[in-house]
């Protein structure tokens, strides 16, 4: 019994980190056709913030929940300024562009930060249940991404800001003519998702440590998610992290981390080979 | 250019590579020749995806992973038959057939664009992984263990075929990937004057319309991508032989790499992925002995100033350059674009349908 509820956590905390490190990705994607690859250092770029403010002695929770958003995202308003408003319309363009920009970045880290791995001790201890233990900061992770995603639903949904968000998503032209600066949204949506992705590696980071590199792991799967998922953004990354995230953690548990890892790759493989849309392609049609 | 100044231009090219194929290990240090094999195995790396991105339009994420397979075939194979004749095939077919296989999978589901590079994406890293987590007496093929992380150190170098007494030194290892290159260029050249190579051409410009015209561009599309595994392949069984097979064989560094040398040397062009590559790797090695300086940065900032400033690579611009020098534009010529799109395209590539396209819509624009 102890053993079904902790691997029920398991799945639903894996599931959340996938959700995590995808949404930033997802809200680029979903609302301007941008591939950001550059996406995996953004999160390393949310880990050291966190980890340098902590040291500045600013309290953890501040670092991880505002530093951490705030200093990603005004680096990827640079980054959409000077780079990636050449590039609209151009998908493959953009692609290797932020690729460039993914091998700037984890370059200028190594150089700055030096090749080693750091790392802030996660907070709040352990909850015991039954003969297992389990962290209980990945407890509090699932519920922050919970929020996020509910409030991301909530601004899209209900805010004249997200109005205008999904007005430019569906139809540019018609936003525009109606007298909208679509040129603004951009701006703004890819910051807000360079500040999400800056959220993820700052919470991120208690669990795996920094590295200048860390973002190759995280920006392939994210990728993955988040085309298995399809356009829709908080529905598609959520299906996605859910079905990819659970079959990793089975597959984890029945066989080795390393066989769980190909599941999941394989499971998108296949996904795609039948849904070439994505999950939202097909389902959830008029979900968000 | 008229066609007896093409046909110098042939010979005199002919000439320069056979100079350099016979005349480097003269010059250079055995060192230098040996990384100088390693550029080369990486032009031919290159050269494949040159060939399935720049005339085929597939932009393939996961190249590195036919040459892995490629290196890992011939490694395997070369160990536990003793002689390496047969691994050279052998690390040929595989990858091509991996290639047929994954390609089958992907244009007969009609899958397109950014989907197809996440998949070709997936299929490397799912490589990556396994060939990481190999360490260990379990993975053994025959005699071969795959070692894991640190891949297999003894990689045997390349015999004469069916003499393994006769094992090649770094020379004739030179000799072999230079004349290689130089007879898959030739030989990419001359497929892109086929039928064949039309049609893949065709294809890439609209495919719609070729299909319409009564081709399965599926076929064309599987055609060019199982050449372009066995390509890589052969890049691989070089480069196991210059250094040895490793899981970062399948990294996303290398695939990273081989699509900036595509986009800098220019997309749609030969000649230029294969100088980029071999310039950008010499660069990067020199930058790799500076103090404090990460040749990650040199890289990112020369792909993100191609993108933005010179998006048709080098080869384009240097031809628009040299045209340009040879016949200055006359301003009161009456639509002067299409033509030198053709001749550009004359140049380069065979006539396309992209420039064919272009034609009706020039004509029109042309009349009064």
């Amino acid at each position: 019994m102890d053993l079904v509820v902790i691997i029920i956590l398991q799945v639903i905390a894996a599931v959340a980190s996938l959700a995590l490190v995808s949404v930033g990705l997802a809200v680029i994607f979903g609302m301007m056709r941008v591939i950001n690859l550059a996406h995996g250092e953004f999160i390393m770029l949310g880990g050291y913030a966190v980890i340098y403010a902590t040291r500045w002695g600013v309290n953890l929770w501040v670092a991880m929940l505002l530093v951490a958003p705030l200093f990603v995202g005004v680096v990827g308003i640079v980054v959409e300024r000077t780079v990636i408003r050449f590039l609209y319309g151009r998908m493959i363009d953009t692609m290797l562009a932020t690729w460039g920009l993914s091998l700037l970045l984890i370059g200028a880290a190594t150089m700055i930060f030096g090749n080693t791995t750091t790392g802030v001790s996660a907070p709040l201890g352990s909850v015991t249940i039954g003969q297992y233990q389990t962290s209980l900061y990945e407890l509090v992770l699932v519920v922050i991404v919970v929020a996020v995603l509910g409030g991301l639903m909530a601004i899209l949904r209900l805010t004249k800001a997200g109005l205008i968000a999904r007005a430019t998503m569906q139809n540019p032209a018609m936003a525009a003519s109606l007298g909208i600066s679509t040129n603004t949204v951009y701006m703004v949506t890819f910051g807000a998702g360079a500040a999400l992705s800056g959220l993820a590696g700052a919470l991120i980071a208690p669990l795996s440590g920094v590295l200048p590199t860390m973002g190759v792991a995280y920006v392939a799967k994210a990728f993955i998610t988040v085309i298995s998922g399809g356009s829709a953004i908080i529905a598609g990354t959520l299906s996605a992290s859910m079905l990819l995230g659970s079959l990793n953690t089975l597959a984890t548990f029945v066989a080795t981390p390393v066989v769980g890892e190909i599941t999941l790759l394989f499971a998108a493989i296949v996904l795609l080979r039948i849904l070439p849309q994505g999950i939202t392609g097909r389902f959830f049609r008029r979900a968000l | 250019m008229t066609a007896p100044l093409k046909a110098v231009g042939w010979v005199a090219g002919l000439a320069l590579s056979v100079a350099a194929v016979f005349g480097l290990p003269h010059v250079l240090e055995l060192f230098t020749l040996i990384n100088a094999t390693i550029y080369v195995s990486m032009a031919i790396l290159t050269l494949s995806l040159a060939l399935i991105w720049g005339y085929g339009g597939i932009l393939c994420f996961g190249q590195a992973a036919f040459f892995g397979l490629g290196g890992y075939t011939y490694a395997i194979c070369a160990i536990n038959f003793g002689d390496s004749t047969w691994a050279i095939v052998l690390a040929m077919v595989l990858p091509a057939l991996v290639a047929a296989l994954v390609g089958y999978f992907i244009f007969w589901g009609r899958i397109g664009d950014v989907y197809l590079g996440v998949i070709t994406l997936t299929m490397t890293l799912i490589f990556l992984k396994f060939f990481n987590a190999t360490a260990g007496d379990a993975y053994k093929i025959g005699r071969a263990a795959l070692g894991g992380f640190n891949g297999i150190p003894s990689t045997p170098p390349l015999n004469l075929p069916w003499d393994v007494g006769t094992q090649l030194a770094p020379e004739d290892i030179w000799y072999i990937a230079a004349s290689l290159l130089v007879i898959l260029y030739a030989g990419s050249r001359w497929l892109l004057t086929t039928a064949f190579g039309r049609v893949v051409v065709s294809i890439r410009e609209n495919e719609k319309r070729s299909e319409l015209l009564g081709y399965d561009v599926r076929r064309y599309k599987l055609g060019i991508f199982t050449i372009g595994g066995a390509i890589a392949g052969m890049a691989g069984i070089l480069f196991a032989n210059c250094v040895f097979v490793s899981p970062t064989m399948f990294s996303l560094f290398y695939n990273a790499q081989v699509i900036i040398w595509v986009t800098v040397g220019g997309l749609g062009t030969l000649l230029g992925p294969i100088a980029g590559s071999i310039a950008l790797q010499m660069i990067v090695a020199k930058l790799g002995t500076l103090q404090g300086l990460d040749p990650n940065v040199v890289l990112g900032a020369i792909l993100i100033v191609f993108v933005l400033l010179v998006p048709k690579g080098l080869q384009p611009v240097l031809q628009d350059w040299w045209d340009r020098l040879r016949e200055p534009r006359q301003p009161a010529m009456p639509a002067p674009a299409p033509a030198s799109t053709l001749r550009s395209a004359g140049i380069e590539r065979p006539l396309t349908s992209a420039t064919t396209a272009h034609q009706p819509a020039a004509n029109a624009a042309s009349r009064p």
